[in-house]
């Protein structure tokens, strides 16, 4: 009965798939005549408030449902006051009423259990260690109480240690490239605040970009992809040495490329390509390691499938490959070919790298800390084969009315559109294997970052599709929305859903779990400070982009977005102090073993 | 067939393969086609000191905030006089060392203006040395980075050291003379040279129209005019600022100005046209003639005879095409 449901749900979708492909040449196509009149009613803007909306009110029922919790705490407070409202009344009574109550009382009191009456003579004792914690003090906390992890993996300290190790130079870079991502924002507050060659906005805006992400998303989607590809495997890791040399030399790109952007020395100022090729070459041979440690492991594998996460995470390591390579190659990028590569690279990045390997560790992650299988196993391949198609083709769309040939950029905006296609797949896919979990959001410290990744994965794509199209292009082109839709791409989706995975993974092959108090700080800080960021550079970058239509001078346009510029930098230092937080939790969740001997000691002592 | 549930070979081969292709269709193929261009007729060589200039352009990132591309639409007329072309990038876009890729000049943001054109619309070498000084000594509202390690600091500049008249405000002794250094020359020397060619007659690349409604000019020669203070804002405004008083030492002040302020205008469009370079204490000004039309001249004229306490008469169209053409036939 429920395998006949998927199997429907599945061919409706496909009809869905079917009938969005037949639409999307009308959607894209309706777009060209760019009117800025009525602005507001143009389909891009409405899909984008829309998007919008979706997050805000997701973000209200997690707080809603807190705010539930702590309701029924008050409440059960309340009844307490009735009981003591009722023992008042007992004291009240006649003497003849208390007499006859207590002489009921005292035949009761007669009455013997004979100790067998249960079934059992014997002692209770937790012998399966199902009780996780005895209190004494059931107070009303704010929120629940969040589960243990309740398991433990047996993982070869041999790869625990790499994970760490990967895991913590992604917290490093975390921290570092986000320092300086609020100290570039705050110079569009205050343009003096340094006059140092090395600190300049020009030459640090790169490090922030390129540290966040081939310092920390990368790191921290290897160090997680070992575990993924060993445990689906079934299998050990093939070599441990190949993966910390690949961890060195990975390292050592990003401290030297930063290094370089810092005194001066840049590729040529695209985006994300920054870096001079021989230190593109060491992080590219990090990768060209990592690949075949991962191919090798699958190919080891003591099972006949091989899971869908290997099917993304190798596909990304291939692809990514691929593309460093064609956007170093310098034969056809004199003139424009540089802007074509340009687009095809700096989109693709996001998108065959990150994107892809973000979702084969969810397919992994997410259905793992739910303790369930994936929804489905076919849209996860649908979403596979068309992301690779889809994906690879709409880099041009960064150059939307440029002087490049005017086919390149049609081609990127249907194909723009079309990335509805795997994104809903996707989403379906994660949202429906957390259909029927929905009461885990406030008992796990994991899922609220899942759900946000997900849902943000949804938002932020289809927005991405959305700006794509030429009216959109037309207001926003060139302006701050770009720097927010980045954020809420390689943010809201990114680094929410590798904290999940961090947060999810690290506990059970450590045994030692963070605060939840902590983690409820890491995760509230991050998401209002995303917010707040993403909504200033939105309405900054949309009111920016009418007044150059207005034909207005351009420091007008500067003028405006002042304020928008303070609330970002405001959002970002939330951001920045989560991240703090965040390397606190790893901190705690990682430390030495010795820590965890005392506590163990304590609590022998409080047993004794 | 290819059983990629099962055959890693098949799964890791097929998508390297297909994307190689995908790639292939989409990147590779129209940059190699993008890169078999010419340059215009009458478009210039970079000198060497203008190369070094973009070096520097990139060394600082500048790219990151300021773009070189005028789109094919409305909005963008502003920022040149046609739409951009491949040829446009046939000089600018090579590779610039053994190590470093042909620049990503194009640009994806614009916190600052774009610079397609920008030699044109600013052409005066000393406000460009005082604005990479500090953006905020010419433009109050700017949020450009400063740029003072391409200056130096001299007490007793020599004969061939490049002085930059900065205002006291942003200096931090009264005796040391802030000198460019060669640096900051070839940066000055790079912006100066980017310039829109000519197109030759026969070709036909225009704007997009903007759907929006024009509104439609009211009756009277008054309004057949363009927007004075608008043409002011953006030609004129970043020497003479916005409040019509100049700067000390740099720029002079229009505000009260005698020339200005003259009932006969000759001299004050003679100096629009064709520039200024009679007093030592200010910088030299470039003309005008080939940048603005004369109903456009004769709109900037009447707002800086009417603004900022100024009371001239206003001139007509017709007296600037009368001074125009005298004027040439001076100058031949």
């Amino acid at each position: 009965m429920f395998l006949s449901c998927l199997k429907m749900n599945s061919r409706k979708f496909s009809y869905l798939f079917v009938m969005m492909a037949m639409l999307l040449p009308n959607l894209v196509f309706a777009q060209s005549a760019p009117n800025p009149e009525n602005w507001l009613t143009s389909p891009g803007i409405i899909g984008t408030f829309f998007l919008i909306a979706i997050v805000l009110i997701i973000a209200i029922v997690i707080a809603l449902f807190r705010a539930s919790s702590y309701i029924g705490t008050v409440k059960a407070k309340k009844l307490n006051a009735e009981k003591m409202a009722f023992n008042e009344d007992l004291i009240g009574l006649s003497e003849s009423e208390i007499d006859e109550i207590l002489l009921k009382r005292k035949q009761a009191l007669k009455f013997k259990l004979a100790g067998e009456e249960l079934g059992s003579a014997e002692q209770a004792l937790d012998e399966k260690g199902l009780v996780s914690k005895v209190s004494h003090d059931p107070g009303a906390p704010l929120v629940d109480e969040k589960r243990k992890s309740p398991l433990i993996f047996e993982t070869p300290p041999d790869l625990k240690k790499i994970i760490i190790f990967y895991l913590g130079a992604s917290v490093f870079w975390l921290v570092f490239g986000t320092l300086v991502g609020q100290y570039v924002g705050m110079k569009f507050v205050w343009p003096d605040m340094d006059h140092v060659a090395w600190l300049s906005f020009g030459r640090l805006r790169p490090v922030h970009t390129n540290t966040v992400f081939w310092g920390w998303a990368s790191m921290a989607m290897i160090g997680l992809g070992y575990f993924v590809i060993a445990r689906t495997s079934n299998t050990t890791i093939h070599s441990y040495k190949w993966a910390w040399t690949a961890w060195w030399f990975l390292n050592l790109s990003v401290l030297m490329g930063n290094y370089f952007l810092m005194i001066g020395i840049n590729n040529g100022g695209g985006e994300y390509r920054e870096y001079i090729w021989p230190i593109t070459l060491i992080f590219a041979l990090g990768l060209v390691i990592t690949f075949f440690n991962y191919y090798k492991t699958v190919a080891n594998r003591k099972i006949s499938e091989i899971y869908i996460s290997n099917w993304y995470i190798l596909a990304a390591l291939i692809w990514t490959i691929v593309l460093v390579t064609i956007g170093y190659i310098p034969t056809y990028q004199d003139g424009l070919g540089e802007t074509v590569i340009q687009g095809y690279y700096m989109h693709q990045g996001v998108g065959m790298w990150f994107m892809t390997f973000t979702l084969g560790l969810t397919y992994y992650y997410l259905p793992s800390s739910l303790n369930k299988p994936i929804y489905s196993y076919s849209l996860g391949v649908l979403a596979f084969w068309t992301q690779m198609l889809f994906y690879t083709m709409i880099g041009s769309h960064h150059f939307v009315f440029s002087p490049l040939p005017w086919w390149l950029q049609t081609v990127a905006i249907v194909f723009s559109a079309g990335m509805f296609i795997p994104v809903v797949a996707g989403t379906t896919n994660f949202l429906m294997t957390m259909k029927g979990s929905w009461n885990h959001i406030s008992k796990s410290y994991v899922l609220p970052f899942f759900l946000v990744g997900v849902v943000f994965y949804f938002v932020g794509s289809t927005q991405g599709s959305l700006q794509a199209f030429r009216f959109t292009n037309y207001v926003w082109h060139f302006t701050d929305f770009n720097v927010a839709h980045s954020h809420m791409t390689m943010y809201g989706i990114i680094s929410f859903l590798l904290w999940a995975s961090i947060y999810a993974i690290l506990p059970k092959i450590t045994g030692k779990e963070p605060k939840q108090l902590f983690v409820g700080v890491h995760f509230w800080m991050a998401f209002i400070g995303l917010f707040a960021y993403m909504i200033s550079m939105m309405a900054g970058g949309t009111l920016r982009g009418l007044s150059w239509i207005e034909g207005n001078y351009f420091i007008q346009s500067v003028v405006l977005m002042k304020p928008y510029w303070v609330w970002r930098a405001i959002g970002g230092s939330l951001m920045f102090l989560s991240h703090l937080m965040f390397a606190y939790n790893f901190y705690v969740m990682t430390r030495r073993p010795l820590v965890l001997a005392d506590q163990t000691k304590k609590l022998d002592t409080i047993t004794a | 067939m290819f059983n990629l549930h099962k055959n890693h070979r098949n799964l890791v081969a097929i998508s390297f393969v297909v994307f190689v292709l995908l790639s292939l269709f989409i990147a590779v193929m129209p940059a190699y086609q993008l890169q078999e261009v010419s340059p215009l007729p009458d478009q210039p060589e970079l000198t060497t000191s203008e190369l070094n200039g973009l070096h520097i352009f990139i060394s600082e990132g500048c790219v990151a905030c300021h773009t070189q591309q005028v789109r094919n639409i409305e909005m963008d007329k502003m920022w040149g006089s046609r739409p951009s072309i491949p040829s446009d990038y046939y000089y600018s876009k090579q590779r610039l060392d053994v190590w470093r890729q042909s620049p990503s000049l194009l640009g994806s943001e614009r916190t600052g203006p774009d610079l397609t054109n920008v030699g044109v619309r600013q052409p005066a070498d000393q406000w460009h040395l005082l604005h990479l000084y500090n953006p905020r000594s010419v433009v109050d509202e700017s949020i450009m980075p400063a740029y003072p390690w391409l200056f130096e600091g001299k007490e007793n500049p020599g004969q061939k050291d490049v002085v930059v008249p900065v205002p006291a405000k942003f200096l931090k002794s009264d005796k040391t003379k802030i000198i460019a250094t060669k640096e900051a020359m070839d940066l000055v020397a790079y912006l100066q040279s980017l310039k829109q060619a000519p197109m030759p007659s026969t070709s036909t690349s225009e704007f997009i129209p903007s759907t929006k409604k024009k509104e439609v000019a009211a009756l009277g020669e008054k309004s057949m005019l363009p927007d004075g203070e608008q043409l002011y804002m953006q030609t004129c405004v970043a020497c003479h600022q916005a409040n019509g008083q100049g700067l000390v030492g740099a720029f002079p002040p229009l505000a009260g100005s005698k020339i200005v302020n003259d009932e006969n205008p000759e001299m004050m469009i003679q100096i629009i046209l064709m520039g200024y370079d009679a007093r030592e204490e200010y910088a030299v000004m470039v003309g005008f003639a080939d940048q603005l039309t004369d109903e456009e001249i004769a709109a900037i004229a009447n707002h800086e005879r009417t603004s900022w306490g100024n009371n001239a008469p206003k001139i007509t169209v017709e007296e600037v095409t009368k001074i125009r053409s005298y004027t040439l036939s001076l100058n031949k």
